[in-house]
């Protein structure tokens, strides 16, 4: 009998200690960001082990960025979550109160540790001479990107483009709706999402620029054959800044709170930095942004602060049923 | 307690409550869901979200195009069982195989295969714009789309029925002095039609439905090429649970009545069938006496 329990209390605690060797975290993050975090779980999990002697696995789950955030809503156990837009982290503080409201100000740049832009995917040679946003808007072009209603991606693509008529009018908000109405106008398929839109354009042959995630593109420029299509980088554009959080009651009730901190604090660091930048990401770090300069093209950034303000109103005047982007398609 | 008398197998309470319960967890419990969530939303806020313009549109272009995707199906899913019943050629076997692949295809690798070939630059779309027809990301595309995820059903209702339908009465039709219209108007057609009807059904119900290969095909256009589905998925991006629940529940009881009546409508025709009750079918009731004493 005491041979038993003893056996059974070796047993117990191997498990406690064989728990706290290996710690599973779950990070639920958008599209584009597949190739990113392949490369970043490794290095991390390198460089935990060798701090903390634990092995960490890190498991992915990627989609639609608010398709991401109401999996989470509705009990998606992600420890952390790495999404396009600080809205759709919003949503998941504010629907199922999973983290605090003020989850932005927790990490450095508004929790943004990488960033990217918006530029253009035109056909070889750029039959269509298109090199700025005010190009789109000729009559006969046609644009490809996705609803912004449905797609993260394609929101800031809206933004570029409404950013660039906003300060190009001085503010005026009616000339910049009308630049936006233009726009859309020569959009012929919405599609549901970024990857959707990229695979009209390129596969079927639809449009003659594609507008789309900087990383996309440059991620993207040898497998869509740099024989066929050329990236075009208007004057200005916006600054995305995808966001990443904890996710603190699920982090609490796995107990992998520290882990998942340092998880997206590591993000931050030079190799982390680094890591973004070989994506194509852009990098926060000056150093390293210094370092990988040559591959990123040179475009004056606006960011969405000062054109419109936070997400929450941006989603309110433009995307919100009945909206800005509503109404272009709403019949006279 | 009288039903009961009436069963001559056993287990009929059992199986009823199985039934009950199954049909409950499988399909109630679900849509009922649906409508409580879409009962958070006073009763004008539903009504200016169902009756918006958007959804309106969207409505007409879901319920449109599956209707006439339903009926292609039901003309050539009856002639393309007649084909595969009647007659035999080689590769008859991989033909036969070949109606069941919309079934199993996942609708997104549908959608996507449909719009390669019927875009501006695909194989069929490209002669297709040459004669002015657009036929990716119009209405067109969405029946194409339709059409291609129903072509089972008609097929795979009516080949059975016209399996069991014995050659000598088409035989007896035609000793009896019946032309060759008379004798597919009046023999066969009264006997494949309630299969068929529940074949047109299905291809109906199936197509309300569908999202995954419409969303490639259709280019989702407000107001155009925009499908009731999408427009749901759309409302559920932006959070919006409510509105998201309130055109779903249009689209359950739209839905349900058009299945209800033509439900109705089938019971009705084979009844009127079985019955022979109009002056000009008593012609055809001797012929189809044989068959009723089988069944």
């Amino acid at each position: 009998m005491k041979r038993v329990s003893l056996m059974l209390a070796l047993l117990f605690a191997l498990s406690l200690s064989s728990a706290a060797q290996n710690v599973t975290l779950l990070n639920v993050s958008y599209d584009p960001t597949r190739e990113l975090y392949q490369d970043y779980n490794a290095a991390f999990a390198r460089y935990w082990k060798a701090k903390s002697g634990q092995t960490v696995n890190i498991q992915q789950s990627h989609g639609g960025s608010s398709k991401q955030a109401r999996a989470v809503i509705d009990g998606l156990e992600a420890d952390v979550v790495t999404l396009a837009l600080a809205y759709d982290i919003d949503a998941i503080s504010e629907r199922a109160h999973l983290l605090p409201a003020n989850w932005q100000s927790r990490l450095p740049n508004n929790s943004s540790p990488y960033t990217s832009t918006i530029i253009f995917l035109v056909r070889k040679g750029n039959p269509k001479q298109i090199k700025d946003w005010d190009d789109l808007v000729r009559p006969g072009i046609a644009i490809i990107t996705p609803n912004p209603k449905t797609s993260g991606g394609a929101r800031w693509n809206y933004l570029g483009a409404w950013g660039y008529a906003f300060k190009k009018n001085g503010g005026d908000e009616n000339k910049a709706k009308e630049f936006m109405s233009k726009l859309y106008k020569n959009v012929p398929v919405l599609d549901s999402g970024a990857r959707g839109a990229t695979t009209t354009f390129v596969e079927r042959g639809m449009g003659d620029v594609l507008i789309a995630w900087e990383n996309e593109v440059l991620l993207g420029a040898k497998d869509l054959g740099q024989d066929k299509f050329d990236i075009v980088v208007p004057s200005i554009s916006i600054l995305c800044e995808p966001t990443v959080s904890l996710v603190d009651k699920v982090a609490d009730k796995k107990g992998t709170r520290a882990v998942a901190q340092a998880y997206l604090e590591y993000l931050y660091s030079p190799e982390g930095q680094e890591i973004a930048a070989k994506r194509y990401y852009r990098p926060r770090s000056e150093a390293v942004a210094r370092k990988y300069g040559n591959q990123f093209p040179k475009v004056k950034l606006f960011t969405l602060a000062e054109i419109i303000g936070d997400w929450q109103k941006t989603n309110k005047i433009h995307f919100a049923d009945g909206g800005l982007f509503d109404q272009i398609y709403q019949p006279q | 307690m009288t039903f009961k008398q009436r069963s001559i197998l056993p287990g009929f309470g059992l199986t009823l409550g199985f039934t009950l319960t199954y049909l409950s967890l499988i399909v109630l419990i679900p849509l009922s869901a649906t409508f409580l969530k879409a009962s958070s939303l006073s009763w004008a806020a539903f009504w200016h979200i169902v009756t918006s313009p958007r959804a309106l549109a969207s409505y007409r272009l879901t319920f449109g195009a599956s209707l006439i995707a339903a009926l292609i199906n039901l003309f050539f899913g009856m002639l393309l069982a007649w084909v595969l019943v009647r007659y035999n050629f080689p590769g008859k076997k991989i033909f036969d195989s070949m109606v069941d692949l919309p079934f199993a295809l996942p609708t997104a690798v549908a959608g996507i295969a449909l719009t390669t070939i019927y875009s501006t630059h695909g194989w069929v779309g490209r002669y297709l714009d040459s004669i002015g027809i657009k036929a990716a990301y119009s209405p067109l595309g969405v029946v194409i789309a339709l059409t291609f995820i129903g072509l089972p059903f008609v097929v795979r209702t009516v080949q059975p029925v016209l399996e069991d339908l014995d050659k000598e009465m088409e035989e007896a039709a035609a000793s009896l002095g019946a032309n060759r219209w008379q004798t597919f108007s009046r023999v066969i057609l009264p006997s494949v039609a309630p299969a068929a009807l529940t074949g047109f059904t299905m291809a109906f119900a199936r197509a309300i439905g569908e999202y995954g290969s419409v969303v490639f095909i259709s280019g989702n256009m407000p107001m155009k090429t925009e499908i009731t589905p999408l427009l749901i998925i759309t409302k559920l991006e932006q959070y919006d649970y409510a509105g998201a629940t309130a055109i779903a529940v249009v689209m359950l009881v739209f839905s349900f009545t058009m299945l209800l009546a033509i439900n109705l409508l089938q019971k009705w025709s084979s009844r009127h069938h079985h019955s022979g009750g109009t002056p000009e079918a008593v012609e055809g009731e001797a012929l189809h006496a044989p068959v009723y004493a089988e069944a």
